[in-house]
């Protein structure tokens, strides 16, 4: 009796022994590498993406395109970087390549972070809180950011503010005070046009854009446009594409056209736009129905800037957008006019590049990190566009 | 090396334990708190819980009621580090939501997020903590009892008196790491023989700052990054008042009590690049007020009466004013009447029918809120059965409830709407002994019940969704124990359990931190979870000469719990198909052991939870380490001037590992306590 209970007992022992591991060392997360496609030379070279992660999961991730080899590359940054602590930070919002450097905004983390562009060596970071998006023009960077000066009034309310960086020294040189909660900005003409979410106000949205003198950088003008605008793209003809998602209830969303020189609106379209990128003169947009879950009356379509009509209301021909759940962003390779979107699924699991022919049908497909959000093309004259 | 060290304290403290008792021994150590009192009452619970009460719950290095459940198994803790932050309990892998808490035998609710934080409840005065899968397999007892998927039952400290005493004054003190200042004071007193009543007052405060790091390095060993920073934001400043009256009738029993929380704490908030302090603040203020009557009226029925009133208030605030501003309040109301009747029909044949009603109203300063009531009836039907060794219980529970709230209609119109939900969901236990000479039983058990979506859930303005599903767990369990006590041998106790059990979760709701307020959560319905799992309980009590007395505990648990949400999902090793689900461990264990002789105690406790991933996504970029820690604690009762004394010294973190439960919330290193407790 003794020794069945010996038995027994010692062999729950062993069992838990052998099956319980220790706990080893953080390791540098190692790249992935996923061959996708076929070798391709174009002066395009390759393209960032950048992962937003959830909030606070600090899984803001960098991934690599390379069409000379046909690869991509999963997680690049932490390698590159193995001295910064923490990584490259929490909700990533916004990428782009000016010069020979890549920018990642990353919100949470209340920087910009400012690398290399080839090899994602990180040169420096930019302290702006609660930073959004980013353009450059003439040497300098323009960033939005929701941390503007509190008011009361009787409300507590909080401006945001447009921050312009030296990109040389990497400072701050000087605020712009804007509406509130700017989002997307665009440059043309001189002027500065910062999207005023009012997110934090909802359901009291913003619906102005503010104009900012780019030489002496002070808010010169105020534009009505549609509630809760986001993201603004200036087409080649004097038209600022404006999206607007309105109150996710009542007041529907909108795609509209600001002509900047005859400074009135030209064009309002019924669409839920969720992202939008120009090539020349078509805009390819997708739609996402807000007031509906994440998914469903999704459209990939090409809006004309010159006719200020959808041209194209299925861009995808081979029936593969049914598989995508929450398409999260656009891009359009402008030497071969292939295009690629991101699948954001749930949110919370790892998402999905899909990349598109000009004829609509998928070539390759890849997991990407979490919420793959934001594109950015290297190679040689291609930001100017 | 370190392995080999381990599996070396392992072996010796199990060895020590299991072959000590082959000593034939003539001087044995009788002691009373060591021996285990099985109770053989006829109409006892089918399946027992997992139980620490008394000295065995003293001797555990927890400050509160999360850090000793930690020691059951089959439990996983969400723990967000420090001593304000929130921990909850996830049973069986089912999650928070299934699991149903009773402080004093009432419910303790959130209908807003359905959620207890356990590390809110110090050990201070509570006397025992129960732990039921299914439920307590009693059919004596309030259909709210039927109504969860696993139950902790928190037993608050009553009041005893020594021969003669009619007063009773207990005093504790509690400093250490975190700033930690922590008095409490208890009084009892006796009216007379029927009648007794306590009051304890309790106070915390705490900077909650400690030290954590966090290092990475190179795949050949060498270091890539290592930084050491504080932990900021997690102070608390709480008070805790309690009183009671219990009283004795023929026949039966009866108590009242008050209960009040008041709290201010920080939430620390996650730790990302370039954010090493956060500013969000929390107030939480706890009412109630509950009675209970119990009596039997002859030999067939008796009559069980319960009501509460509760109030609890919740205040959130982010003073970041380069974040959004919050500063919202949330007011709860909570009505609870129950009537649980129970009939003899024969000598081993027993019918309940208990009935409950509960209103649940929920205020809040958000704009465009849905001002939400719940109206919940329940009614449970159960009986139970003995045949000499076989125990059998069936009960089938009625829930109706009404939810009321103001929400958005089609045209954009707000207005009140009305939802209605009734179900009827069954559970059986059953328990075989098959030798009367032999302490082993069999025991298996079905329940299957759903849990409501929560008034958050449903009506959070902008993020709740009025169209969520109730989420279902259905149960099966099959095990057996071994449970042996003898007051004289050497081997004073020793038990054995072992549970299979497969549950499988429909419509689950899963909740991932938005923001960072640890209360506001983003709603999924991600679908169906499978859990396969083995329990695994044992304690072994030894009197050894000398009057050295031990004690020692092993729990182990596996789990495999997968996400079967989305079938397609299954492209590649990242697919979340059949994934095991975020956070929980493969395996996970627990072990104590105790020594004491005359007044001299001393104590280990480790704990151990395996490698888990933060997504059912299971790659290495969603890899969490398992962690463990070593807990040792020394204490000593003496008697002063005629006064009983006890000083405790606690160690605990030991070897001073650097772990996150969860990503990004680091936990503290090594750290230490100091109890002095005063009995007049």
């Amino acid at each position: 009796m003794i020794a069945s209970k010996n038995i027994i007992a010692l062999t729950l022992s062993a069992v838990m022994l052998a099956l319980a591991s220790c706990r080893e060392d953080d390791v540098i997360f190692i790249p992935e590498d996923v061959p996708v496609s076929t070798p391709e030379y174009t002066s395009v070279k390759g393209f960032y993406l950048l992962n937003e992660g959830n909030m606070g999961s600090n899984k803001c991730t960098l991934d690599y395109y390379d069409y000379a080899t046909g690869v991509y590359t999963r997680n690049v940054y932490g390698n590159a970087n193995p001295s910064v602590p923490k990584e490259l930070g929490d909700v990533g919002n916004d990428l782009a390549v000016y010069g020979s450097r890549l920018y990642a905004v990353v919100n949470v983390s209340n920087k910009v972070e400012v690398m290399n562009a080839a090899t994602t060596e990180r040169i420096g970071q930019i302290d702006i809180p609660n930073c959004r998006f980013i353009k450059f023009h003439k040497g300098y960077a323009y960033v939005t950011s929701y941390a503007g000066p509190v008011v009361i009034k009787p409300d507590y309310e909080q401006l945001g503010y447009v921050a312009k960086v030296d990109t040389t020294t990497l400072q701050v040189v000087a605020q712009c005070v804007v509406g509130f909660q700017p989002d997307g900005l665009e440059i043309t003409g001189g002027r500065i046009y910062v999207a005023n979410s009012g997110g934090y106000m909802a359901p009291n949205y913003e619906h102005r854009l503010s104009v900012i003198d780019i030489n002496s950088f002070t808010v010169i003008d105020e534009i009505e446009v549609g509630l809760n605008p986001e993201r603004l793209v200036a087409d080649h003809h004097g038209g600022l594409w404006i999206t607007c998602r309105g109150d996710y209830m009542n007041v529907k969303a909108a795609l509209q056209c600001y002509d900047v020189r005859k400074q009135r609106m030209v064009a309002q379209l019924d669409m839920s736009v969720g992202n939008l990128w120009l090539d020349g003169d078509s805009l390819y947009v997708v739609t996402a129905d807000w007031t509906a879950a994440a998914g469903s009356g999704t459209k990939y379509g090409i809006v004309d800037v010159n006719e200020h009509r959808v041209v194209c209301d299925n861009i995808i021909t081979d029936g593969t957008d049914a598989k995508i759940k929450a398409p999260y962003s656009i891009m359009v390779n402008p030497i071969t006019k292939d295009f690629y979107i991101s699948d954001a699924r749930n949110y919370v699991n790892p998402g999905y590049l899909y990349c598109y022919g000009r004829d609509g049908v998928q070539k390759w497909s890849v997991r990407t990190g979490d919420v793959p959000a934001h594109m950015a093309m290297l190679g040689e004259d291609i930001n100017d566009y | 090396m370190k392995r080999r060290f381990y599996i070396l304290l392992f072996a010796c403290m199990t060895c020590c334990a299991m072959f000590a008792q082959q000593n034939e021994l003539d001087s044995v150590l009788h002691l009373n708190e060591l021996k285990v009192v099985r109770q053989r009452q006829p109409y006892g619970e089918v399946i027992p819980s997992q139980k620490l009460s008394g000295a065995r719950l003293e001797r555990l290095n927890s400050h509160s009621v999360a850090d000793a459940i930690r020691y059951f198994s089959g439990v996983q803790i969400k723990d967000y580090g420090g001593v304000g932050g929130i921990k909850t309990v996830d049973i069986r892998s089912m999650g928070t939501n299934h699991l149903g808490v009773f402080y004093d035998g009432i419910q303790l609710g959130n209908a807003q997020n359905g959620q207890i934080d356990l590390g809110k409840f110090s050990l201070d005065n509570i006397d025992e903590i129960s732990l039921y899968n299914g439920q307590k397999s009693e059919i004596f007892q309030p259909a709210r009892d039927f109504g969860s998927a696993g139950t902790v039952y928190l037993r608050s400290r009553r009041p005893r008196f020594d021969e003669g005493k009619t007063n009773n004054i207990n005093f504790a003190f509690r400093t250490g790491s975190f700033g930690l200042v922590n008095p409490s004071v208890r009084i009892d007193h006796k009216f007379n023989d029927r009648v007794s009543a306590t009051a304890s007052v309790e106070y915390t405060y705490a900077t909650g700052r400690y030290k954590f790091r966090y290092r990475k390095m190179f795949s050949d060993g060498t270091l890539a990054w290592d930084t050491t920073a504080t932990r900021r934001n997690g102070d608390l400043h709480a008070l805790r008042v309690e009183g009671g009256v219990y009283g004795r009738v023929d026949g039966g029993q009866w108590n009242a009590k008050l209960y009040y929380y008041d709290s201010e704490k920080g939430i620390p908030g996650a730790i990302v690049n370039n954010v090493w302090k956060n500013s969000q603040r929390q107030w939480d203020r706890n009412f109630f007020a509950q009675g209970s009557y119990k009596k039997a009226f002859g030999e067939r029925y008796a009559l069980l009466v319960n009501a509460k009133y509760a109030r609890d208030y919740m205040r959130y605030l982010n003073p970041d004013t380069t974040l959004m501003y919050i500063n919202n309040s949330f007011w709860q109301d909570d009505i609870y009447v129950s009537v649980a009747n129970k009939f003899s029909i024969s000598r081993n044949w027993d019918v309940d029918l208990s009935a409950d009603y509960q209103w649940n109203a929920l205020d809040a300063t958000l704009s465009s809120f849905a001002y939400p009531v719940r109206h919940t009836a329940l009614v449970a039907l159960a009986s139970a059965y003995q045949w000499r060794g076989l125990k059998a219980q069936a009960s089938v529970l009625g829930s109706f409830v009404t939810d009321r709230a103001t929400l958005r209609n089609t045209n954009g119109e707000r207005s009140r709407q009305v939802s209605h939900l009734s179900k009827f969901t069954p559970a059986v236990f059953l328990s075989y002994q098959p030798w009367s000479s032999r302490p082993l039983s069999l025991r298996a058990f079905y329940k299957r019940i759903f849990r409501m979506p929560t008034f958050n859930d449903l009506y959070y303005t902008d993020f709740g969704n009025a169209s969520l599903k109730p989420e279902y767990a259905t149960q099966y369990d099959l095990g057996a124990v071994y449970d042996f006590a003898d007051g004289d041998g050497v081997l004073s106790t020793l038990s054995v359990s072992v549970d299979g059990y497969y549950n499988t979760i429909n419509n689950k709701i899963i909740a991932v931190p938005k923001g960072t307020g640890q209360y506001r959560w983003m709603m999924m319905n991600i679908g169906r979870v499978k859990v396969r799992g083995v329990d695994v309980s044992t304690r072994i009590g030894l009197a050894l000469p000398q009057g050295v007395a031990l004690l020692g505990g092993l729990n182990y648990t596996y789990q495999r719990a997968q996400d079967y949400s989305d079938p397609t999902d299954c492209r590649d090793e990242a697919g979340t198909y059949k994934g095991q689900i975020a956070y929980i461990p493969w395996h996970s264990g627990s072990a104590t052991l105790g020594g004491r002789w005359r007044g001299a105690e001393l104590n280990y406790s480790f704990i151990y939870v395996g490698e888990r991933y933060h997504n059912s996504s299971n790659i290495l970029a969603n890899y969490e380490q398992p962690w463990y820690t070593h807990d040792l604690s020394a204490s000593y009762n003496f008697r002063w001037c005629r006064v009983d004394m006890r000083l405790t010294a606690e160690v605990n973190n030991l070897l001073n590992q650097q772990y996150d439960v969860i990503r990004n919330y680091p936990m503290p290193g090594r750290n230490y306590k100091f109890i002095l407790k005063i009995d007049l």
